[in-house]
């Protein structure tokens, strides 16, 4: 049965590659992600080797390029009526799910992994603690693969990709200032330290950071599986409506 | 083969399909005819498995299609208004996909399976071309190389010749022909000639329901010397 995620998923994933807006994607990617640890994390100048200043800026770098990514997969189709085409294909709804979901997942760590050089080289300087590198890498192809589920899903609510970028960068701001520590603060202000806790542990933030501390967390990680999870059901729900 | 009872569909508060009842057997060939609107398309879809019915049943070789939607659609090839294909792709890497997501995985197999559809739908100049630069009469042939690529018991084609000139037209009726020894084959059109000169029977659809189910024949003798498209209009004369 998963046989039938297998075509799909080729022709999603060697799709990315036929298009000259992937590769733009992968650049922007690259140059926003290198330049923001350089210029706005100070990653020079704090002379750690530790990648920290570059992946703190992920899941700011990720509220507007995963929108960007994922806009097209559902909207793309249903507009273009290939959608009437995948389902009355051999299939169900939710191999298509998988399948685009997994490929796009593939095509940003991907472009997470065009990143190592960053990696090599702080080891070729200095004496970075290796596992927590490799965290990083874990927390941010995770936290990736959360912000894609969400977007995906916004996706297919609509046929205009515009509005699915909008909608999908309002989500993830959501999921973001849930957990960010400014508006955290701001709430415990007014409301009791259990309440502020519950909301910043909805948020993206907080489970990313013990991530790529090298904390590895069951309950780190069954958060990002749970908003996976519970994204693509939702997705598979509203395109068999 | 196609066996379809009372299929309702309701978009707010309009029927688009309303009690829709027939059956079409192995070479069947059914013309399904209706003005614009009419609820063939919503019939097709449902057969297909592309939209689910709000009552009714829809079952192709005894499966029902609300309960078992991937072995139905393994049965069927499908041709949807407006032969829809992943434009970036060009028009042998497209039907490889098909052919892969149809079962036929080992390399030969597929190769066999795309090289046959590309010679029947006469689609050799244009196999490198992405289908997006294509012209819609090419871009209907690979609809159909896509549908017939497995050989499928079913055809449920809607408008296979919509956009082809004339002689394209013939060839594809023609296709349709060959194709009809043991299959159950749909196609709803709004060229009367094509009925005649192709189906073994008409379903005359109006305003959600049918009006008319029996051979081009019967259809010819409601008015004995009357055009095709008089006939239809006295039918469907109350429509929008």
């Amino acid at each position: 049965m998963s046989s039938q995620i297998a075509p799909v998923f080729k022709r999603e994933f060697l799709g990315y590659f036929r298009s000259p807006v992937a590769y733009v994607f992968l650049i922007v990617f690259l140059v926003a992600s290198v330049g923001l640890a350089f210029f706005i994390g100070g990653f020079f100048k704090a002379n750690q080797a530790s990648l920290e200043s570059f992946f703190v800026f992920h899941p700011w770098l990720y509220l507007f390029l995963i929108p960007a990514a994922a806009m097209r997969l559902w909207a793309e189709e249903k507009r273009g009526g290939t959608i009437e085409l995948l389902f009355t294909l051999p299939l169900t709804t939710l191999h298509a799910v998988l399948a685009k979901f997994l490929a796009a997942w593939l095509f940003l760590v991907i472009g997470l992994l065009l990143t190592l050089p960053m990696a090599f080289t702080v080891s070729w300087l200095g004496d970075p603690d290796v596992g927590v590198i490799v965290a990083g890498y874990l927390g941010s192809a995770l936290l990736a693969g959360a912000c894609l589920a969400v977007c995906t899903l916004i996706s297919a609510l609509t046929k205009n990709q515009v509005i699915a970028f909008v909608l999908g960068v309002i989500a993830l701001l959501i999921l973001l200032f849930l957990g960010w520590s400014v508006f955290n603060q701001l709430l415990s202000g007014f409301l009791p330290v259990a309440a502020v806790d519950f909301i910043a542990n909805l948020g993206v933030i907080p489970h990313f950071e013990a991530i790529s501390k090298g904390i590895i967390d069951a309950k780190d990680l069954a958060y990002f599986g749970s908003v996976i999870a519970l994204s693509l059901a939702l997705n598979v729900a509203v395109l068999e409506r | 083969m196609i066996e379809v009872k009372g299929l309702v569909k309701t978009y707010g508060n309009k029927r688009a399909v309303d009690g829709v009842s027939f059956k079409v057997n192995p070479g069947d060939i059914l013309g399904f005819l209706g003005p614009n609107g009419a609820g063939k398309s919503t019939t097709m879809k449902m057969i297909t498995g592309f939209i689910r019915p709000d009552a009714g049943t829809a079952t192709v070789a005894g499966i029902d299609v609300t309960q078992d939607p991937v072995a139905v659609k393994a049965k069927i090839g499908y041709l949807p208004e407006s032969a829809p294909a992943y434009g970036e792709m060009t028009v042998i890497e497209f039907l490889r996909f098909i052919a892969e997501v149809r079962g036929f995985r080992a390399k030969a197999a597929r190769e066999e399976r795309v090289e046959r559809a590309i010679a029947r739908t006469h689609l050799e100049p244009v196999r490198r071309q992405t289908i997006e630069t294509l012209s819609k009469g090419y871009k209907q042939r690979v609809g159909f190389a896509q549908a017939l690529l497995h050989e499928p018991p079913c055809l449920v084609l809607d408008e296979p010749t919509d956009g082809l000139d004339p002689n394209q037209k013939n060839e594809v009726r023609a296709l349709i022909k060959t194709m009809a020894q043991d299959r159950a084959i749909i196609l709803s059109t709004h060229i009367l000639e094509e009925v005649d000169a192709i189906c073994t029977r008409i379903i005359l659809i109006s305003q959600g329901k049918v009006v008319v189910d029996e051979t081009p024949d019967q259809f010819r003798a409601r008015k004995p010397g009357a055009r095709l498209d008089e006939i239809f209009r006295s039918l469907t004369k109350g429509d929008n």
